[in-house]
């Protein structure tokens, strides 16, 4: 199919299950959903599935370039948190200057991608120019949001201005042609995501710094250039999942996007991304993405399985897709 | 020589009780830190607890630290007993196991110790225990809804984090329910987090075509669960019934939102009587050792407005 004339010449034995896998699990997702409730393929079930694997989705694009050139962002949860409290305190404090409409909306998602963007510069300065760890940096960067949203909402709640509310609301529930914008969004972000990663040359840097740093640089390859916009464009990412979100509920709390990083590594490499970087498969995170969300959509329509088991029956399925697509070989 | 100082604080620390005070006596504060609304609030009446008690008492001195995690609390705790020479300790345990046996050095050293909220694990080491009544709140929960639905009906539940907390709320409201007709069609845990529950309750929405009520059993639960019905368009669920007492919540009830037609508190100024009470135990006679249980109570359209406070975040 498809899927296999995009893999690269490299890959050898076992490459339909290796590329095949994350579908597989999806396929066998769906079809167990659809046999345990019928309503599981109705038009609203699958709208709400779609528009929340959003979020997650358009980070863990973002990170799939980030783990390919051989990096790692645990910030990202944190981040988002961060920037949607900025967003809704921007907003507030416009509100009586420019009153409720899209002008105020525009200006708050100007605050998240360039919130976004700083948030992803940093974390990209400090692990190229400063030579730090990116495990390091980015725990670091992930405490320090978590604390200032946690400052900024005085420990509670912040909420978006009610007047505001009914204006943003739209962006997360309404749609064109019953397709919601977050599902929008989200698939625009995959398909730029995937025909980079393919078709340009800065997808192919990525997967040669992180193969490699070496031969990379001395096939005059920007290698800290490189990584550094990996951490931008998953900063702006970050921004963009940030402007889908905070119209959900209008609020943002110490709670927000907690472990989110680690559902965006999840999903990427359930995807086919090696972790140790050199090769990333965008199309792959998609799946991963929904693999996840489905997941959970499936244990809450189903009675039967203890919520207490819900974590455990994650982590099988996890684990799962991706011995799916060990390649035999692979064990030495 | 130092033999002879370290005995002399001892006995400083064990003497110092009811005497007059000569010098300031400290107080410790040790609670979590805010990490959800409900952390907020208590963290924010803490604080208010303080400031307002170091104008009232110039003798006493307060230290107040707030902890991420269990490790963080106990050393948190054992600094205060090493550098600090506490005279009391007012503690809102993060997890009981790991917090019981550095609480238990503050007391054998003398000191007071007021445990706030969730229990030690080990009874009896605490003068004082402030507590909120878990399997109460479920059961005010379930009595309500019980008089809501005369004729009983299909209800869904979002239970918290699991913790025994969760369960003497669920269990409460469970035997309240008993006998009303009211049917629980399926329990789920949101775990005290709004986004959480807005998921839980879409696919709860996909799942059953007819749900009469919704026991969120927390506001910020509540928060999601409505957001989810307002999307779903659906007119079948006739009410909410959240619970702690957050304060948009609050002012929900006292405007007559027909979906949120009452709550249930579970207050986090708890660790304020707590606070003032070891305050009182410190500077007067008057005895205020035992267990101090605060009740929850029933938020109506009647008394909301005792209930709503402007400057809390919660």
């Amino acid at each position: 199919m498809t899927a296999t004339e995009t893999q690269p010449s490299r890959a050898t034995r076992g490459v339909n299950l290796k590329v095949l896998g994350p579908i597989l699990a999806l396929v066998v997702l769906v079809i167990v959903g659809a046999a345990l409730n019928g309503n599981f393929l109705s038009a609203a079930n699958i709208t709400n599935v779609l528009s929340r694997s959003a979020f997650i989705g358009i980070i863990a694009v973002g990170m799939t370039f980030v783990i390919t050139a051989g990096g790692l962002d645990l910030s990202v949860g944190s981040m988002a948190a961060f920037i949607a409290g900025l967003m809704i305190l921007v907003m507030n404090a416009m509100l009586p200057v420019m009153g409720p409409g899209w002008p105020l909306v525009f200006v708050g998602m100007l605050t998240a991608m360039v919130a976004g963007t700083l948030a992803g510069f940093v974390n990209g300065f400090l692990i190229t120019t400063m030579r730090i760890e990116a495990f390091i940096v980015t725990l670091g960067t992930m405490g320090i949001y978590r604390s200032l949203v946690t400052w900024l909402a005085d420990g509670g709640t912040l909420s978006l201005d009610f007047g505001m509310r009914s204006v943003i609301r739209p962006i997360y529930f309404d749609g064109i042609l019953g397709i919601s914008w977050p599902i929008i969004v989200f698939a625009l972000v995959a398909i730029s995501g995937e025909l980079v990663m393919r078709r340009a040359a800065f997808g192919r840097h990525a997967a040669a710094v992180g193969s490699n740093d070496q031969v990379a640089r001395y096939s005059s390859v920007n290698v800290n250039r490189v990584r550094m916009l990996t951490y931008v464009f998953l900063g702006i990412l970050v921004g963009v999942a940030t402007i889908m979100y905070v119209p959900r509920l209008g609020s943002a709390s110490p709670s927000t996007g907690v472990l989110w990083e680690l559902e965006a590594i999840a999903a990427v490499i359930i995807g086919g991304t090696m972790l140790k970087g050199g090769f990333g498969r965008v199309w792959g995170t998609v799946i991963g993405v929904l693999i996840l969300s489905l997941i959970d959509n499936i244990l809450n329509l189903t009675d039967g399985v203890s919520p207490y088991l819900n974590g455990a029956i994650q982590g099988v399925i996890i684990i799962l897709a991706v011995i799916l697509q060990r390649d035999k070989k692979a064990e030495s | 020589m130092k033999f002879t100082t370290i005995t002399a604080a001892a006995l400083a620390a064990t003497l110092a009780l009811p005497v007059q005070a000569q010098d300031t006596k400290v107080i410790g504060v040790s609670i979590p830190a805010a990490t959800h609304g409900w952390a907020g609030g208590m963290n924010f009446h803490a604080q208010q607890a303080v400031n307002r008690l170091e104008e009232v008492y110039p003798q006493l001195d307060f230290v107040l630290a707030t902890a991420s995690d269990p490790a963080k609390q106990v050393n948190d705790i054992e600094d205060m007993l090493a550098t600090r020479n506490i005279s009391a300790l007012v503690v809102l345990p993060f997890e009981s196991e790991p917090l019981t046996s550095p609480v238990k050095a503050v007391a054998d050293s003398g000191a007071w110790v007021t445990v706030v909220d969730r229990g030690l694990a080990i009874p009896g080491i605490e003068d004082l225990y402030v507590a909120g009544d878990n399997p109460g709140f479920g059961k005010v929960s379930g009595e309500y809804m019980a008089s809501a639905m005369p004729d009983g009906g299909d209800i869904v539940v979002f239970r918290g984090i699991p913790t025994t907390i969760d369960n003497e709320r669920v269990e409460g409201f469970q035997g309240a329910i008993e006998g009303s007709g009211i049917n629980i069609l399926a329990m789920e845990h949101g775990n005290w987090n709004r986004d959480d529950s807005f998921t839980v309750m879409q696919d709860f929405l996909s799942k059953y075509d007819k749900i009469d009520a919704v026991w969120a059993s927390d506001d910020d639960m509540a928060i999601g669960v409505l957001a989810a019905i307002e999307q779903s368009g659906r007119d079948d669920i006739k009410f909410v019934l959240g619970g702690a007492g957050m304060k948009e919540m609050v002012a929900k009830v006292r405007d007559g939102d027909p979906m949120i037609p009452a709550d249930v508190t579970y207050p986090p100024s708890m660790i304020a009587t707590a606070i003032e009470l070891t305050a009182v135990g410190m500077t007067s006679t008057a005895p205020v050792s035992g267990t101090f249980t605060i009740g929850s109570v029933l938020i109506t359209k009647d008394n909301a407005a005792d209930f709503y406070y402007e400057d809390s975040p919660f």
